[in-house]
């Protein structure tokens, strides 16, 4: 039977399969977060069960922690009260806790694979729906309820049915300027945020070979808002050069024996999708979106479509662009904006930060952006200060904050007030996602740094 | 036994008309600071229901009290965003045992059946003549059937049939949970367990 990649990783993990039911998959590794634990740790306690595999589960704190002085006590109570909830938690069932001011602390997704906890042809899931980040290295990873949380917790074991295959192919060489935000950016613009609801996607081609390891995590971390429930792309010498040596990564004979399995992870031959889809990688241009889901995106150079271009009830598509402030048929460029903000597991990684730096060397903030530049992980943030990138953007007028999700999901104090257009590198921009009335543009680094030194939308394609 | 067993719910229902409706909409993230499962349904569509000065906002349907019942009638797409089970927990805590649509996103579906809302998926059509028949007559009763996995409009006798899954359905009706599944077969977990390459 020929096989895809990710029928390979999915069937080697059935422990089984109920007929007319989903199949029982064991999953490797468990990434936990404050926010959608607590309840599952106190319906384990109610239950009366421990965790399963302690040494399979990895607790950090990341959404609800300031990005500020996170050396004094956390001010907000309820958040305190979340944060040290996970802490006992942990605690009590044995399990790796990277809390605040930990050294490895940082976002989930951005951490997991700089320690090695993420490998190829694992199962991964956490309580974030950007589980699908670890899609990049060719783990079957997605996000799950806090029920599902409490499962894995308590049985390692989650219950899903086997979702469709889907693959999207691109060949072709990306432009100067086009980075993986808007490749994904792209795809979704033509699936729209339910095309690949029920599906699981392979990304192929040219497009991904040439990606680089924090660029396919990019690209996977977006599967979701297509409405697929992750994203994977095969391992190739490059996830084995970035994952190697890393701290959970297996190390002598044991890498060898993990190799042995990692080698026979790709799409064999012939292997047959529910559904296939191909775009060209030379037709993509710097994006941005205008309304208020990732669907609603386009070429920056663009002008907002009409209505009647677009698919979806016409009422909802008018109530969207009230909400952003913006009209049918406007051009986007050129027009104001008052924060940007540069992090999340979307473009929160030390390749972000160089492109970046890289438009705004030698240039300085224009006057009426604020600006958030939250690393997604104290490894990315110590990398910045030491490949001297935190020199360039101090000099240009930025200034860096701590390690955390910060205004991708604004649970903390970084919210973007009403009204106010921000620039984010993050991965939703939905109504009050960034904070109640905030208007979000989701955009790549460069788009975001290009945005930061103008003040209002602009081509980076102009300033490189 | 983790939430009440569903069977026959019939009920008024409150219609929402709009596409794409999202988690951050459904339970807006400054509301996930909770540590145990409580008064989310205070909190449903907070943005939609409440000015900020927290005042109740007119328009919004959940403030019309001419709507009322236990399903909610969403648009396409209903549930997109965040995998948040704290909104399904607000949905459930506001009283809705059903939510109806012409299309779901993956992981509120999910989310859902593991709570006991039951996600009730019908045609485009139909999903229309729902609202158009609850906006001419707020009175209008749903009968959802799980065990015939059929929804109908109880004044004009139109229906449809729903799909789920044979075992999820087992487990709305018994009001079981997955836990209780694996709980039980926990020795061929961990057989499995000492064999996985990883
Ligand atoms: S950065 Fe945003 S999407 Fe990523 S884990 Fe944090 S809240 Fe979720």
């Amino acid at each position: 039977m020929k096989k895809t990649l990710f029928d390979k990783v999915w069937d080697s993990h059935v422990v089984r399969s109920i007929k007319d039911g989903p199949d029982v998959l064991f999953i490797d590794r468990h990434m936990v977060h404050e926010v959608t634990s607590p309840v599952a740790f106190l319906g384990l306690k109610n239950r009366k069960l421990a965790v399963l595999h302690p040494e399979r589960t990895f607790a950090t704190a990341d959404h609800n922690t300031p990005t500020i002085n996170q050396h004094l006590p956390v001010a907000d109570p309820l958040s305190r009260n979340q944060l040290k909830a996970l802490e006992e938690n942990a605690k009590t069932h044995g399990i790796s806790y990277w809390g605040l001011g930990h050294q490895k602390n940082g976002i989930v997704h951005v951490v997991g694979p700089e320690y090695g906890i993420t490998q190829p042809g694992a199962t991964i899931v956490c309580g974030d729906s950007h589980t699908s980040t670890h899609g990049a290295f060719g783990a079957i990873a997605f996000g799950i309820g806090t029920s599902e949380v409490e499962m894995v917790l308590a049985t390692q074991c989650i219950m899903q049915p086997k979702p469709k295959k889907m693959r999207i192919t691109i060949d072709g060489k990306l432009n100067h300027g086009v980075t993986p935000k808007d490749v994904a950016l792209f795809i979704i613009s033509k699936l729209t945020t339910s095309g690949a609801t029920g599906y699981f996607v392979e990304y192929a081609g040219e497009v991904f070979r040439d990606l680089s390891m924090e660029g396919r995590m990019t690209v996977c971390n977006l599967s979701i808002e297509m409405g697929a429930r992750g994203g994977m792309i095969a391992p190739d010498e490059k996830t084995f050069e970035y994952i190697k040596g890393r701290e959970y990564t297996p190390q002598g004979a044991s890498w060898d024996k993990a190799m042995g399995y990692w080698e026979t992870l790709y799409t064999d031959e012939g292997a047959s999708f529910d559904k296939e889809l191909s775009f060209d990688g030379s037709e993509i241009d710097p994006m941005i979106t205008f309304g208020t889901n990732p669907g609603m995106g386009m070429s920056i150079t663009k002008a907002i479509p009409k209505a009647e271009e677009v698919e979806g009830g016409a009422a909802t598509y008018a109530k969207s662009l009230a909400y952003m402030g913006y009209e049918e048929g406007e051009s986007m460029l050129g027009k104001p904006i008052d924060y940007v903000f540069i992090g999340s597991c979307t473009n929160g990684r030390i390749e972000d930060f160089r492109a970046f730096a890289n438009i705004v060397k030698n240039k300085k903030r224009a006057e009426n952006v604020t600006a958030w530049l939250v690393p997604g992980s104290h490894k990315v943030l110590n990398a910045i200060k030491e490949e001297g990138l935190l020199e360039i953007l101090e000099k240009a007028g930025f200034q860096l904050r701590e390690p955390g999700c910060s205004a991708c999901l604004a649970m903390n104090d970084d919210k973007i007030p009403a009204g106010k257009y921000a620039v984010s590198t993050s991965n939703r921009n939905f109504e009050g996602r960034q904070g109640p009335g905030a208007r979000t543009l989701l955009a790549s680094p460069l788009v975001a740094a290009a945005a930061a030194i103008t003040g209002k939308i602009t081509d980076p394609r102009t300033l490189i | 036994m983790a939430y009440d067993s569903f069977h026959i719910l019939k009920s008024t229902a409150v219609p929402l008309p709009i596409e794409n409706v999202d988690t951050d909409q459904i339970i807006p993230a400054r509301f996930l600071k909770a540590t145990e499962r409580k008064g989310f349904g205070d909190n449903l569509f907070r943005d939609w229901r409440y000015d900020q000065e927290d005042s109740p906002k007119e328009d919004f349907v959940l403030n019309n009290p001419i709507y009322r019942g236990k399903i909610l009638v969403g648009g396409h797409n209903f549930g997109s965003g965040s995998s948040r089970e704290h909104a399904a927990w607000a949905v459930y805590d506001y009283g809705f045992r059903c939510v109806v649509s012409s299309f779901f996103a993956d992981i509120f579906k999910n989310n859902c059946l593991n709570i006991g809302v039951l996600p009730v998926q019908v045609s485009a059509e139909f999903l229309n003549t729902i609202f158009e028949t609850i906006t001419h007559n707020p009175k209008t009763e749903l009968i959802v059937d799980l065990p015939q996995q059929k929804i109908q409009i109880n004044s004009t006798g139109a229906s449809e049939n729903f799909e789920i899954n044979a075992y999820k359905k087992e487990n709305m009706l018994n009001g079981y949970d997955d836990i209780d599944y694996l709980n039980n077969i926990k020795s061929e977990i961990q057989d499995f367990a000492e064999n996985t390459p990883l």
